[in-house]
């Protein structure tokens, strides 16, 4: 199985397994309520996939991944605001025909930047460019000055804040602390209903599946293992022969777009996006689901990020000023006694145990390695 | 277009090479030259800037003044992978491999195609590869341990896995920053044996205290003492120039 260049067989039981979790069992167990709120947590699940290969292979730690979540949130947000602000719709305002935060601020005409966000092909286009413009220009001023480490993750921390102040200041552009809310339909077609909320729900997991590939190639290219050599010993990737900022870059920019799908699914799925999406809590919060999920593996991180993000809505239900200790205290707990979460767990005490289980035959091609690509446990 | 006394066609020809780390002068108007094919070791007391003149060579460190060309080109402006491209391999002094990785991914890493992004993206591991990651592996004693995790090695193979990543590379210029450091005295055998074969077509610049392996391998040694030349020749020569003697090897 050498020549398939997404995945071996461990982990394409692995994926067949999420598939048929996130395609058949939820749905049929759940109802459109929950369900719903699968959705929102799958759109942390893109931001946890993307810091599998940022940090967890690449060794990049981001805390600012709310950054591009929250710019590909806010580019799907505009698009749906626009749409949902049709003159009819608006009549009411003192300027009819666009938002209604922009009408509260006394801004009486469409914003120049606001206005390619009417077209559906642009609005794609930017939930993509937009934010790994940003992580490109982020990236190559921090990765070829060699700003790495601590201070890197210090610098990401500060551009979540900034950012959050940017929206919030900025309200007659963006609706401030309130955001972007109240939208309605997408080219025509309500959002709001349950039977919308279940097609986008599959439409997402659609999406998820997509990245989860791209995922899957880079982690099995040559690039993923120059990632993780990457991380071990810098200087020898780059005395042999390879620019270490670009695939720094690369890796960012990679996280950034996928973080940012996952704001856009928000936009969708939610039926708002506000910049209490954006800033520096909800950025480490997403590094806590990769961190539990198991950062180096991809669907580990999947799961993480559903797990944690149930634990967070009962909890938070019961024990409301307790949730942030349990949060802190979890982070504290994998890093110390499970460095690879959840992915970490069952590679070590489950796999074991099914491979003895079911007689394994593989017989293992010369150079491919099960466990040694970024000690990335199948996780399931 | 040149004017003046013009050396004859070095590969490597390092000329008033200066590098000055807050006032103090680690290497000094150094000026040296290596031949095709020849070995050369470096030897010093410590703090003589051994390891400073490789870094400086590599990239490692910018020097403050002066100029190194290989094959005539200049490798002070350039940066580090640009100058690995243009052929020189450098090994560090503590073994510089991957632990995470096994040692056919290793040599892989190193092996010269698909450097830039998207080049490493679409990289496959074709025959030309794979039949010269076995060739390499067969040299370095470790071609039963293709599969196996970096990290399982021991400290000598460690170091022959790192020569073998810059073999792969095949390098006009191989530096080696104390290869023998720390081995076993049948892993020093074995190491100057290598050593001996895989200088064909290229020179070497060696940083070795092992006297009786620079004696083994060297064709040339220049003696480095804070930052500057003390004495350049034969090993023989050398060992018999009094100054040397003074400073590096009497004590």
């Amino acid at each position: 199985m050498t020549d398939n260049r997404f995945f071996n067989r461990s982990e394409l039981i692995g994926i067949l397994v999420l598939a048929v979790f996130l395609v058949v069992v939820l749905p049929l167990t759940l109802d459109v309520f929950r369900l719903n709120l699968v959705a929102k947590y799958l759109t942390y699940a893109f931001v946890a996939l993307g810091l599998v290969i940022c940090w967890g292979y690449g060794g990049i730690l981001s805390l600012g991944q709310g950054v591009f979540f929250g710019l590909g949130g806010y580019c799907m947000a505009m698009f749906l605001k626009l749409e949902a602000s049709s003159v009819e719709n608006t009549k009411i305002q003192s300027t009819p025909g666009i938002p209604d935060f922009m009408d509260w601020n006394q801004i009486t005409a469409l914003p120049l930047f606001w206005k390619p966000f009417n077209s559906l092909t642009f609005t794609i286009a930017a939930i993509i460019l937009v934010p790994g413009i940003f992580a490109l220009i982020i990236g190559t001023a921090m990765f070829k000055r060699r700003v790495g480490g601590t201070y890197f993750a210090i610098i990401t921390q500060a551009v979540a804040a900034i950012l959050t102040i940017l929206i919030v200041g900025q309200q007659g552009y963006t609706g401030g602390i309130n955001g972007m809310t109240d939208l309605r339909t997408l080219k025509g077609w309500d959002i709001r209903p349950d039977h919308a909320k279940v097609v986008l729900y599959f439409f997402e997991v659609g999406c998820l599946f997509v990245c989860i590939m791209i995922a899957q190639f880079i982690r099995h290219s040559k690039l993923g293992r120059i990632l993780v050599a990457m991380r071990e010993k810098e200087d020898r990737v780059r005395f042999s022969g390879y620019s270490v900022a670009n695939f720094k870059i690369f890796a960012f920019c990679i996280a950034a777009v996928f973080a940012a799908i996952g704001g856009a699914m928000f936009a969708l799925n939610v039926g708002f996006m506000s910049p209490s999406f954006v800033g520096i809590v909800p950025s480490i919060e997403m590094v806590i689901y990769t961190a539990v999920g198991g950062r180096l593996s991809i669907l580990g991180a999947i799961y993480g990020t559903l797990l944690v993000n149930f634990a967070k809505t009962s909890l938070s239900e019961t024990f409301p000023e307790l949730w942030l200790f349990g949060l802190g205290g979890l982070f504290i707990a994998v890093v110390l006694a499970f460095p690879n979460g959840l992915a970490g767990i069952w590679a070590d005490y489950v796999q074991p145990r099914i491979d003895r289980l079911i007689p394994s035959r593989k017989s293992k091609p010369e150079g491919w390695t099960d466990s040694s690509v970024a000690n990335g446990a199948p996780a399931e | 277009m040149l004017v003046g006394h013009q050396p004859k066609e070095f590969l490597l020809a390092v000329e008033a090479l200066t590098v000055s780390f807050d006032g103090f002068k680690a290497v000094n108007d150094l000026s040296f030259y290596v031949d095709e094919n020849e070995i050369r070791v470096i030897i010093g007391p410590n703090g003589a800037g051994k390891t400073t003149v490789l870094d400086l060579i590599c990239g490692k460190t910018k020097a403050t003044s002066g100029s190194i060309q290989f094959r005539g080109k200049e490798l002070t402006r350039m940066k580090e992978n640009e100058i690995v491209k243009t052929g020189v391999g450098r090994k560090f002094q503590n073994p510089s491999i991957y632990d995470d990785l096994t040692v056919f991914e290793n040599l892989e890493i190193s092996y010269p195609r698909g450097r830039s992004v998207f080049g490493a993206l679409t990289f496959t591991r074709d025959a030309a590869v794979r039949d010269r990651v076995h060739e390499v592996a067969e040299m370095i004693f470790l071609k039963d341990r293709l599969n196996m995790s970096a990290d399982l090695l021991s400290h000598g193979q460690k170091q022959w896995l790192e020569i073998g990543m810059l073999l792969i590379q095949d390098p006009d210029l191989l530096m080696l920053d104390e290869p023998v450091a720390g081995m076993s005295v049948s892993e020093r055998t074995k190491t100057a044996e290598l050593l001996n074969r895989i200088i064909k077509n290229r020179s070497v610049l060696v940083i070795e205290h092992d006297m009786k392996f620079v004696e083994d391998i060297a064709h040339k040694v220049t003696v480095l003492h804070q930052g500057q030349i003390l004495s350049e020749g034969t090993m023989e020569k050398v060992q018999n120039d009094p100054k040397v003697i003074e400073v590096y090897l009497g004590h």
